[in-house]
């Protein structure tokens, strides 16, 4: 398993159109991947957009991955660099 | 070939499709289901043209308004294909053994209630998007069409009548004319068909069935008939009808430029009445000699929330720079009555036209009213603006409203916004204003007498009441006299005094108007060419 700490940037935090490109990145890996809001301690599952939304994550607010798959090297490392470019 | 009447509201031929516009009322009701199974599918089948329907709405935002403003559509894709959401449904179908329609609406529900409570306020206002996407599910459930106008050509619309915010949605380039079966000739359907100067036809008896919906049709605006299929005949005298009354708009343009005198050397302004921003172009096209009436409560139908005082300052700026330093009158938001937006939360009313409206509105909730007077007055930097009030009735309103406006003109140099010279003056659309207007005139710099309330409160008839129509005397000497009183007691103290009802465009009465000293006609852009043309021809 690997995990992807990152600490959201955006103004608007991870609202409904950054939360859909992110969803939508997310459904790209094979691997299980949920999103924690280490706010408040709750976790969800990464590819399912109205969930991810319910996490509430705002500018500012820790969030952790935690990535388990066969492709889980890829994800964690596209990811990553996917959340610093557009959050 | 099918013949039908109605009441024509402008003189012009169109030929084109028709397009049913039907307004059908969500009906479904909580039902048990036997087959599960079934049920499922019929939800997942509905949900796939839900999607399909998205997916192109999301193609037609992209080249329309951009990726930024068109990804909402992909997400609400997303929360389509969303499984937490999904997964509902189809268990409430199978555990409970109902239909999709009650399925689809509680579960989209619960997710609505779910972010509305939270926290952020951006996230609570999701909760529309989810009740928006389940709405979209059961209206394919139920087999109803997305209300509004879909059509890549011009057709010409059927409908029973048109709401101003069903309208106001409509790609204006894609009506040839409308049909309705309601509506009077002073409906908003009409007052629209109008100003966009294409012939229709209100109060037609004709059925609005699915039927039709594609068939070649003829609105034909100087007899009031609608042909539903001509035959060759038919089609070839209507189109070179059409042809004629082109030809003489065609030779209406050699008045471009000309000066609106009589022969005896009298003369009067003449500008335009607008709405939408996207007006002002019909506006310069018609050479009217500036805007007499803009309805700034265009800026506030068809969304769901406030407009910022920027997205007003932004709309009032661009119509003001585009008259390039001829006369913009903006007439502040006339809301209630027959015009609404939920977002205001107006209660419902017994008598709406007696009701909560208009300087009603803005002088109770002040911070609308000022939000408007400070985009107004930031825009009037950038060319000539003057600005009116609706629905007046005492001294005591006027006053009040100019303490606002100075206080808001204060507040802006203050902040060292810059404003230009606003003229202030005040709608005569009531019995009690016209008869009050000798002390009004020594408030303000102008009227601006609106005959289609003034004429609905003095006869005491509901214009959008088409059982009236009978009654209806737009000549009634009682109006008559409360417009020829109303130019008087302005002239008295100095006051210019115009028309911006529909009256001003009825040229049988140009003549009076001229004899009574108006000053000004404010009429739809179509208009400006034709009344022009009678004015030269008098005296």
């Amino acid at each position: 398993m690997k995990t992807v700490k990152y600490v959201i940037t955006d103004p608007i935090g991870l609202h409904a159109r950054p939360a859909g490109l992110f969803v939508k990145k997310a459904a790209e890996y094979q691997s299980n991947i949920s999103v924690k809001n280490m706010e408040n301690g709750k976790s969800v599952d990464a590819k399912r957009i109205m969930a991810v939304m319910s996490l509430g994550v705002k500018q500012g607010n820790k969030i952790e991955l935690s990535i388990e798959g066969a492709d889980e090297d890829t994800a964690e490392k596209e990811l990553a660099a996917f959340l610093k470019e557009n959050l | 070939m099918e013949t039908y009447h109605g009441k024509s509201v402008l003189q012009g031929i169109a030929v084109g499709r028709l397009y049913v516009i039907e307004k059908k009322e969500s009906s479904w009701t909580k039902m048990t289901i036997t087959d599960a199974d079934e049920e499922v599918m019929r939800f997942q089948k509905a949900r796939e043209e839900a999607v399909s329907q998205l997916d192109e709405l999301y193609q037609e935002a992209m080249t329309q308004v951009g990726e930024e403003n068109a990804m909402i559509f992909d997400v609400h894709k997303m929360m389509l294909e969303d499984l937490d959401y999904l997964e509902a449904i189809e268990n409430r179908i199978r555990t409970e053994m109902v239909n999709g329609e009650y399925a689809v609406t509680v579960t989209g529900e619960e997710f609505a209630a779910m972010f509305s409570s939270m926290e952020d306020e951006y996230m609570k206002a999701r909760a529309a998007d989810v009740i928006d996407i389940s709405a979209r599910i059961v209206r394919v459930l139920e087999g109803r069409e997305e209300p509004g106008l879909h059509s890549r050509e011009p057709v010409i619309i059927l409908a029973d009548d048109l709401s101003p915010s069903e309208t106001i949605s409509m790609d204006k380039t894609k009506i040839l004319a409308f049909v309705t079966k309601h509506g009077s000739a002073n409906s908003h359907t009409a007052i629209l068909a109008r100003s966009l100067n294409i012939p229709s036809l209100v109060n037609t008896d004709v059925e609005i069935t699915r039927d039709y919906h594609g068939k070649e049709a003829i609105v034909d605006g100087v007899t009031g008939c609608l042909f539903i299929e001509p035959d060759e005949e038919t089609l070839a005298v209507k189109k070179k009808e059409q042809d004629a009354i082109r030809d003489k708009e065609e030779k209406l343009k050699l008045l471009i430029g000309k000066e609106n005198i009589t022969k005896d050397g009298r003369k009067i302004n003449l500008y335009a009445n607008m709405g939408n921003v996207e007006d002002v172009g019909k506006v310069l096209e018609s050479d009217a000699g500036g805007i007499g009436l803009f309805r700034s409560e265009f800026l506030y139908l068809g969304r769901d929330s406030f407009p910022t005082e920027e997205e007003q300052f932004q709309a009032y700026k661009e119509v003001v720079s585009r008259m390039e330093g001829r006369k913009v009158i903006i007439r502040t938001l006339d809301i209630g009555a027959d015009k609404k937006a939920d977002y205001f939360g107006l209660d419902p009313e017994e008598n709406p036209a007696l009701g909560y409206r208009a300087i009603r509105i803005c002088l109770t909730r002040q911070e609308i009213f000022r939000t408007q007077l400070r985009a107004i007055y930031r825009a009037s930097a950038f060319g000539k603006v003057s600005v009116m009030f609706p629905m007046i009735i005492s001294v005591k309103e006027i006053r009040e409203i100019k303490e606002i406006a100075a206080d808001v003109r204060e507040e802006l140099a203050k902040e060292n916004i810059p404003c230009g010279e606003v003229e202030l003056g005040i709608m005569i659309e009531t019995p009690a204003a016209a008869l009050v207007s000798a002390e009004l005139a020594k408030e303000v710099e102008f009227f601006s007498i609106g005959t289609n309330d003034l004429t609905q409160y003095t006869l005491a008839i509901d214009r959008q009441n088409q059982k009236l129509e009978p009654f209806y005397d737009s000549h009634h000497p009682a109006v008559l006299k409360l417009i020829e009183m109303t130019i008087q007691n302005g002239h008295k103290e100095g006051a210019w005094v115009g028309i911006c009802g529909e009256l001003a465009a009825d040229d049988t009465l140009t003549e009076t108007f001229l004899d009574m000293g108006l000053d000004e006609l404010s009429v739809s852009p179509t208009y400006i060419l034709k009344l022009r043309d009678k004015i030269r021809s008098i005296g």
